[in-house]
C-alpha cells in the first residue's frame, strides 16, 4: 500500500466531484446491496498513467446532464476489503484498476476496463462514459 | 496515441497482444523490449493446443470481461515475440486480409 499522504489528493480529486467514497465492506454493502437504480462505481488507483487519465475523464463525464443516480468510488490497493467487496458486485468482470462500472438495478450494463483507458485522453474516455449514461440512465436522473 | 511515460516506449503500460511464433497469443501490460525479449506484466495466454476457443473469441471475451491473469510476469524471448498490437486494436491477420 502507498503512503496515505500520497493517496489523499487522488481520493479528493474524485470525492470533490460529488462521488461518495466507500472505505469499508459495510459501506459498500449499504450502497450497492439494494441493487436499485443506476450506479457508477469508480475503482480509483494510484497508477499514474491510466488513473491520471481516468480521474479527469470522470470529471468531464459528470458535467453531462444525464448521470447515474449514485456515484461511488473505492480505492484499489488501498482500501482492500472495500474494493474487493465492490468488485463482488461485478464479479463477472476481471479486476483492473482504474476501472469504471455502471450498474442498473444491480446488473452491470457498461464496464470500462483499464485496457480501455490506457493511452487515451480524458476526452475520449469521457465520451464513452457519457454515451453509456445516455443509453442507460433516464434523462431526469441527476445525482 | 498519447505517451504517458517520458523516456519509455509508447506502449509502456499499455495492454497489448503479442503474437508468438509458437502460435500462442500473449496478452499483458507491456513493459519494454530488450535484447532478451519482450517483458509483459499480468499476462493471459491463449494456446490453441489447450484452449478450444478460437483466438478471435478469446480476445473478444478479454476485451469485454477483462484479463484473467495467469502469469504476473513474462519475458518472451525475441524468437517467440512477433507482432505487438494494443488489445483494443488487435485483429487477426486472417481477418484483416
Amino acid at each position: 500500500m502507498y503512503n496515505e499522504m500520497m493517496v489523499k489528493p487522488m481520493r479528493e480529486e474524485v470525492s470533490r466531484l460529488g462521488v461518495r467514497e466507500l472505505r469499508s465492506v459495510a459501506e459498500v454493502d449499504a450502497a450497492l446491496g439494494p441493487g436499485e437504480g443506476t450506479v457508477l462505481v469508480f475503482v480509483n488507483s494510484v497508477c499514474g498513467c491510466a488513473a491520471g487519465a481516468a480521474r479527469p475523464a470522470l470529471s468531464l463525464a459528470l458535467r453531462h446532464p444525464v448521470r447515474p443516480q449514485q456515484l461511488l468510488t473505492v480505492f484499489a490497493g488501498q482500501d482492500l476489503d472495500a474494493a474487493a467487496r465492490a468488485r463482488s458486485y461485478f464479479a463477472d468482470y476481471q479486476p483492473s484498476s482504474p476501472s469504471i462500472a455502471l450498474l442498473r438495478d444491480g446488473e452491470v450494463v457498461h464496464f470500462v476496463h483499464r485496457h480501455m483507458i490506457e493511452g487515451r485522453g480524458p476526452e475520449a474516455i469521457a465520451a464513452d462514459l457519457t454515451a453509456a449514461f445516455d443509453r442507460y440512465c433516464p434523462k431526469q436522473e441527476v445525482a | 496515441m498519447t505517451v504517458f511515460h517520458p523516456g519509455h516506449e509508447a506502449l509502456h503500460g499499455v495492454t497489448v497482444v503479442v503474437e508468438g511464433s509458437s502460435g500462442r497469443l500473449w496478452v499483458g501490460r507491456y513493459h519494454e523490449t530488450t535484447e532478451r525479449g519482450v517483458v509483459l506484466h499480468d499476462v493471459a495466454i491463449h494456446d490453441s493446443a489447450t484452449v478450444s476457443e478460437s483466438r478471435e473469441r478469446w480476445i473478444e471475451r478479454l476485451r469485454k470481461f477483462g484479463i484473467k491473469v495467469e502469469e504476473p510476469f513474462v519475458l518472451l524471448p525475441a524468437k517467440e515475440a512477433g507482432r505487438i498490437t494494443r488489445l483494443t486494436e488487435w485483429r487477426s491477420l486472417a481477418a484483416s486480409k
